[in-house]
């Protein structure tokens, strides 16, 4: 059996290390079989570039199962891609027809300066979680799991929010480059459970106080992050940070 | 800086500055509406409604300097979340697609703030620091609106008002931490009612006074 292959048109960045300045390049992507997903396209391309003795795209992945929250790219002018719930190493080509042309762009924020071509400095992020995104525990013997009961909504909600993997399409996607909505997730996953709650107040005015010390823009309810997010985070999350965040600063 | 500076000059601060600012100028459309319907009544209800609303003296004054001083503090945190934001992206996406997330209202909010502030400056120069010794507020009005494109101008402003609403409405909520799948969508469409019924309750004044009265 043969499987239906593609050929596209791309436009990808490219930037090189050290520069401030880049551009749009056009490539060629040939038999591109719809099995493959964004990434693996990327690598076939980039096999043509070495194979002429040019330089391949840099892009940055590691997991390619969608949970690592490595990977991430503008597509046609949308974060991960178009696909709902999806990171771009999860986005398969068959969501592509034959002759499509593709821009493929960086994350676009200054809290995420250009590394090189595809890849940027999401640091920014790690700053935010080292700002308090953690619990405080003495070392020592596990604990017993089932030792402080916990709702089931409760634990759902919880995990729901802790399933935001950092990739930063949030920012990305974001008119005014805001980071509320990953903050969001971690306050969130972290405040709802009861070993987070002792530390929620100073936790939530830090990480704030972070988010707004690296540059991120302000937050408008533009609700572009919730609708991008490739983990479905909700926008609920921001109003609980909200008022995390007022109960923080004025209790 | 003190904790209350830092706190409301953090981005949840400013935030918080322009949703409780954003409820005040709520419900002074809402009252603002109201009193204007009395319009709808003909001359005489109207102008009686005016004289009670004055009767109430230094309430009103209070009431202005409010509202002053929440328009100062609405426009330049306003202007300052927009400068801000502007920088945090400096070089902007060659090509960018909305996800669906946003709307009209939510894309155009600091440009139908600007044009709203405008329209705010030119409405009182027009109907409230006005000689009314020799001439009603009614009259007034019917001045006003008797110049075509004045009419356009009012409708337009009206209809900005409304975009402008149909993205605070709701957002303020949100700011405020009150977002729960319950009551949310209840939010919403109460919003997108209330824009309605400014464009709507305002929007039909010019023709009411210019073709009925
Ligand atoms: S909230 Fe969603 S979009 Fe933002 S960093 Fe987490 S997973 Fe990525
Ligand atoms: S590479 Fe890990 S999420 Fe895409």
């Amino acid at each position: 059996m043969t499987t239906k292959t593609i050929n596209l048109t791309l436009k990808v960045w490219r930037q090189n290390r050290g520069e401030k300045k880049g551009k749009l390049k056009t490539y060629f992507a040939k038999n591109i079989s719809g099995d493959m997903s964004f990434l693996e396209m990327i690598d076939v391309v980039n096999e043509d570039l070495t194979k002429n003795r040019e330089e391949p795209i840099a892009f940055d992945h590691d997991c390619r199962e969608g949970i690592c929250g490595m990977c991430g790219a503008v597509i046609n002018g949308r974060a991960h891609g178009h696909e709902k719930e999806t990171t771009l190493c999860q986005l398969h080509m068959r969501h592509f027809s034959d002759g499509d042309t593709i821009v493929i762009e960086p994350w676009r924020s200054r809290a995420f300066p250009i590394i090189k071509d595809l890849i940027v400095d999401r640091s920014a992020l790690d700053r935010i979680i080292q700002s308090g995104g953690y619990i405080s525990v003495n070392t020592g013997g596990a604990p017993d799991a089932n030792a402080i009961p916990i709702a089931r909504e409760v634990a759902e909600t919880a995990f729901n929010a802790a399933a935001c993997i950092g990739c930063g399409a949030c920012v990305a996607a974001c008119p005014n480059a805001s980071a509320m909505l990953f903050v969001s997730a971690k306050i969130s996953h972290l405040a709802l459970l009861p070993q987070g709650r002792i530390e929620a107040a100073k936790r939530a005015k830090a990480m704030v106080r972070q988010m707004d010390q690296l540059g991120f823009g302000n937050c408008s309810n533009e609700t572009e992050c919730e609708a991008e997010c490739p983990k479905g985070i909700s926008i609920i999350n921001i109003a609980r940070l909200n008022r995390e965040f007022l109960k923080a600063e004025l209790c | 800086m003190n904790w209350f500076t830092a706190f409301l000059g953090s981005s949840i601060g400013k935030k918080l500055l322009m949703a409780l600012t954003g409820l005040g100028f709520c419900f002074f459309l809402f009252i603002h509406l109201i009193g204007n319907l009395t319009l709808y009544g003909g001359k005489n209800f109207f102008l009686s409604y005016v004289e009670h609303l004055h009767a109430l003296g230094p309430v009103i004054i209070i009431a202005e300097c409010g509202l002053l001083l929440f328009a100062v503090i609405h426009v330049t945190t306003g202007a300052l979340l927009f400068i801000e934001n502007w920088r945090a992206r400096p070089v902007g996406y060659v090509m960018k697609k909305n996800a669906g997330g946003r709307t009209l209202g939510s894309a155009t909010m600091p440009y139908t703030g600007f044009l709203i502030l405008t329209f705010i400056t030119i409405h009182l120069l027009n109907v409230h620091f006005v000689d009314l010794s020799q001439q009603t507020i009614f009259q007034v009005l019917q001045n006003i609106f008797a110049f075509f494109p004045y009419v356009v101008f009012y409708t337009l402003a009206v209809i900005i008002v409304a975009i402008h609403v149909s993205h605070g409405f709701w957002s303020l909520f949100q700011t405020l931490g009150a977002n729960h799948p319950k009551y949310m969508p209840f939010i919403h469409g109460l919003g997108i009612c209330f824009s309605l019924i400014i464009a709507l309750g305002f929007g039909f004044i010019p023709a009411y006074i210019r073709f009925i009265v």
